[in-house]
């Protein structure tokens, strides 16, 4: 049992959403006669549910500042349809529409964001109407009908990895170096981590566990590496993934690693308290609604890449499966807790239910139901938990930022409650 | 002026909270038809007191006597006192700004009919009341377009809905300007003519000194002394005396600070409220802190001392009208909180909860949240840095905790206190204002607090601290300025002044000074 702490943390129950997945995993892989966990799915399973944890990454920073964008898949589908209008009809080379597409995203953002930061409308409002105005204008500019997109923008959103090197090693020579780089950074980090906590003087710790911990991470990777890798001929990791990939080490430094990232917490978890230590928070709420909507109109973008044509519908109802990973990921709806990985698990969980569902047969309004209630139950669990006093099961994944470990407040709320004199109002501008 | 039995008598009231005896054996008589004053310091006890008697405290919760009308009561919550006759206005108003006069006299108990409220016979009986408080406002009117003390007036009105007897109010006036407090305190006495008997918690003596007919003041949680006196002839420097009157042991460390160059200077200093218009928090203020010197503002709850120390931290608060600032002798503008760190200045809020930290965060981060430059290396927060940072102030500032990686919302007053101070240590700043740095938290925390307050100074920093207790301020101060009603009344010796004279200064309002 102490090892198993010393490799894991000594939160075991940190990992209880991680621990989940894998179970889902493998139970639809049993249940379903072995077809869950093979190359050609979990390859689906990345490349069609990349657009929403794109999306999900974008959430989860609103979220933690206390807002919700309601308007994500509005703006993608918007973005998503201007960008295969501006190939199809303008003749726009398709770097430039992508470019100008992300673009027109960022700008909706800052449209949303200053409503809320100078006017300081929530974002609930002013991205509701967002969802109605990007709509409207989808289905307005697209005259109802899909529009193409070039196999570039396909390329993007379902695409592999190139074939090269030598064949004897049975997979994807792309998608080896891949895996191969993701441990020798991971292994590397790990032990970084514990020579500089060696250096700065902690007593105690052992290498034997750090070592265990990098043996597990190389397993599970190179697992994972040869079942995406050693699919038929001229599959690999799909591009998508490579991008979701990407975008999450990038947003994961940004949010945990950053002042900006701080900031981000700090207006979420108090206000109040962030403005009286020198946090522009108008500022950060403007910045996290601009990037929100240039992560959906990428989002959008990779959507009409798979579905090679963008259509007047599309991104119906994505804000609400963002929302939800994001939930599932432990996030706070009163802000200052949520972490980007954390989201992503929540994400993979509700991708993995849809996946494996689909494979045993269930429909589309069952899976539905199901989705409900694991949402719930899993919102449930972890706030039950928090009443608990214990700390927040799933909102730590891997986390350092997600909270700090929160034990029995009881003690420390009952001291302040001495003082009975009132306060005079303080009213923050 | 009664012969009427007393109306209510609170015999040995003990209410204990975890660790601190905050009422330890209070005993008071009411008589029927007084307006009956409670003083105290902030933290004496007289807010607890009114909620035992009003039934926030449930009857078990306590111990001692409550006689009301001759019987002995046990109320179990708000609404059994209320029954009875007895109402409670709390000193911030709970009233709800976006309903109507009427519906918010009648929130809890609305006239109703068939089950469904009786609309005109609200309004009509809304009116009478507002008619019997003297308050002349369309009852239909949202409360939030009433000023301060025509919302104080609604809340009477209210009270006198529930047929009451016995009004208690808390800081009545605090809120309010020298009008609406003169009408507020016209209206008492007309309460009083139609034998409604009121108790008072008030600060200010000068209006004690006009309507009262008894004093009780609490001190410690227990009864210093409790006496008639006739309205308009009260003896204020007794109940400063009986307010004050504790010996200073060593409770504060020994210190001689060697005060240096001014390091702040401010300069008539002019902040208008940000609600009311007109009111002044900062009134014409100038002062100095210099360099090593521990400077103690004293002054009532609602004086304006958060005011101007939140006003000069980057105008945090309320409107600025006019002043400057100088720091080492230069004119500063600090615009905003960034500004006002970059120039040297640190403010630890009195309210840690809702200003001062965030809860949820680690204590390693709360440390360096408001100089995250210090721990940035090439674009990134440097964690080792961060936590070598953290765990340096958990050691010389004795924080008490397993690791800094814990929430700072799991620890006690006092640690929470020293991480907040760690917090605005490590910007390391030229001039730091700590409001009421050790509210909440035990003696022996304080003490070391104290230390810390000393050793900041000796380390050439400008440390001004506002504080409700005197005595705290006569232990570490230097000098004291004493504000009253957002002026600056004062600047003593700390050395050679006692808990008296800063009493009065505290009290002086224009016109009635108490000295």
């Amino acid at each position: 049992m102490n090892v198993i702490k010393q490799v894991f943390g000594t939160n075991v129950r940190q990992f209880t959403m991680v621990f989940a997945l894998v179970a889902l995993l493998v139970g639809f892989h049993l249940a379903s006669g072995g077809r869950m966990l093979t190359s050609s799915n979990v390859q689906n399973l990345i490349s069609g549910n990349a657009y929403v944890l794109i999306l999900a990454i974008g959430m989860v920073m609103v979220i933690v500042v206390g807002h919700i964008d309601l308007s994500v898949g509005s703006v993608a589908g918007f973005t998503g349809m201007s960008v295969a209008l501006g190939i199809h009809q303008l003749g726009l080379p398709w770097w430039i529409a992508i470019v100008l597409g992300l673009l027109l995203g960022a700008l909706i953002g800052a449209w949303h964001g200053l409503w809320l930061s100078k006017l300081g409308i929530p974002g609930f409002i002013t991205t509701l109407a967002g969802m109605m105005i990007f709509r409207g204008l989808t289905i307005w500019i697209s005259g109802s009908v899909s529009v193409p997109v070039p196999d570039q923008i396909h390329f993007l959103g379902s695409g592999y990895l190139p074939e090269w090197g030598p064949g004897f090693t049975g997979m994807n020579n792309s998608t080896l170096l891949l895996g191969i780089l993701a441990i020798a950074v991971l292994a590397w980090s790990q032990i970084s981590t514990h020579r500089s906590r060696v250096a700065d003087g902690e007593t105690g710790l052992d290498i034997t566990p750090v070592i265990i911990r990098v043996v597990l991470i190389a397993a599970v990777i190179a697992y994972v590496t040869w079942l995406f890798g050693s699919g038929r001929p001229g599959t690999s990791f799909p591009v998508p993934g490579v991008i979701l990939v990407l975008l999450v080490i990038v947003y994961h430094v940004l949010t945990q690693r950053t002042i900006f990232g701080r900031h981000i917490y700090a207006v979420g978890g108090n206000k109040a308290a962030a403005a009286l230590s020198g946090v522009n928070v108008s500022r950060v709420y403007f910045l996290v609604m601009l990037n929100m909507s240039f992560l959906a109109a990428l989002a959008g973008i990779l959507f009409v890449g798979r579905a090679t044509a963008a259509g007047p519908n599309d991104g119906n109802g994505w804000e609400l499966d963002a929302i939800a990973a994001v939930f599932i990921g432990g996030a706070a709806v009163s802000g200052g807790i949520g972490t980007v990985a954390a989201t992503m698990v929540g994400g993979l969980v509700m991708a993995t239910l849809n996946s494996g569902l689909m494979l045993m047969g269930v429909g589309a309004d069952k899976t539905q139901v199901i989705k409900g209630f694991v949402l719930l139950a899993a919102v449930a669990f972890d706030v039950y938990n928090k009443s608990q006093g214990r700390p927040s099961v799933i909102g730590r994944v891997f986390g350092t930022k997600g909270g700090g470990q929160q034990g029995t407040a009881s003690t420390a709320v009952a001291e302040d409650d001495l003082r009975t004199e009132p306060t005079p109002k303080i009213t923050a501008d | 002026m009664t012969t009427a039995p007393p109306i209510l008598k609170m015999r040995d009231i003990v209410k204990v909270f975890p660790g601190v005896r905050a009422l330890d054996g209070v005993t008071m008589t009411v008589n029927t038809g007084d307006i009956h004053a409670i003083c105290g310091e902030n933290g004496a006890g007289k807010s607890t007191l009114m909620k035992v008697l009003s039934g926030v405290y449930p009857h078990g919760d306590y111990e001692g006597q409550i006689i009301y009308r001759g019987e002995e009561v046990a109320f179990k919550d708000i609404k059994g006192s209320e029954k009875e006759g007895i109402v409670i206005i709390h000193q911030e108003l709970a009233l709800i700004p976006e309903l109507s006069v009427a519906e918010n006299i009648f929130l809890g108990n609305e006239l109703v009919q068939r089950g469904l409220i009786d609309r005109r016979r609200s309004m009509r009986e809304a009116t009478d009341l507002l008619a019997r408080v003297g308050l002349e406002v369309d009852p239909s009117t949202p409360v939030k377009n009433l000023g301060v003390g025509q919302q104080q007036l609604v809340e009477i009105a209210k009270a006198l809905s529930k047929n009451v007897r016995l009004l208690i109010l808390d800081e009545p006036t605090a809120a309010l300007n020298e009008d609406d407090s003169a009408n507020l305190l016209d209206l008492m006495r007309g309460l009083q003519g139609r034998g409604i008997t009121s108790i008072m918690i008030s600060h200010k003596l000068n209006e004690i000194a006009a309507v009262a007919n008894a004093v009780t003041i609490i001190r410690d949680g227990r009864t210093m002394e409790t006496y008639p006196v006739v309205a308009g002839q009260v003896d204020e420097d007794r109940i400063i005396r009986a307010m004050v009157g504790r010996s200073l042991d060593n409770r504060y460390p020994e210190h001689v600070s060697n005060p240096g160059e001014v390091a702040l200077e401010v300069r008539d200093w002019v902040v208008e409220h940000p609600v009311v218009p007109g009111r002044l928090v900062c009134d014409h203020s100038n002062f100095v802190a210099r360099r090593g010197e521990i400077l103690g503002f004293a002054g009532l709850m609602g004086a304006g001392r958060t005011e101007l120390a939140r006003s000069l931290f980057g105008r945090s608060y309320g409107i600025h009208r006019s002043g400057t600032v100088l720091m080492h002798g230069q004119e500063v503008e600090l615009t905003d909180v960034r500004s006002a760190i970059r120039n040297g200045l640190a403010y630890v809020p009195e309210d840690r909860k809702s200003l001062g930290l965030n809860l949820i965060d680690p204590i390693k981060a709360t440390i360096v949240s408001a100089h995250l430059k210090g721990v940035e290396r090439r674009g990134l927060v440097d964690e080792r840095a961060e936590r070598r940072i953290a765990e340096g102030y958990r050691k010389s500032l004795r924080i008490k905790a397993p690791s800094v990686d814990i929430g700072v919302g799991t620890l006690s007053g006092g640690n929470q206190q020293k991480v907040a101070l760690a917090k605005w240590m490590f910007p390391d700043p030229d001039v730091l204002i700590l409001d009421e740095p050790t509210r909440g938290i035990d003696v022996g925390a304080k003490y070391e607090i104290y230390k810390l307050i000393q050793d900041l100074a000796d380390q050439g920093k400008a440390v001004i601290v506002i504080s409700s207790e005197l005595p705290e301020l006569l232990g570490i101060s230097d000098r004291i300025h004493t504000i009253c009603e957002g002026r600056i009344t004062g600047e003593v010796d700390a050395k050679t002044t006692d808990q008296e004279t800063l009493m009065r200064l505290m009290t002086t309002t224009s016109g009635t000074a108490a000295a």
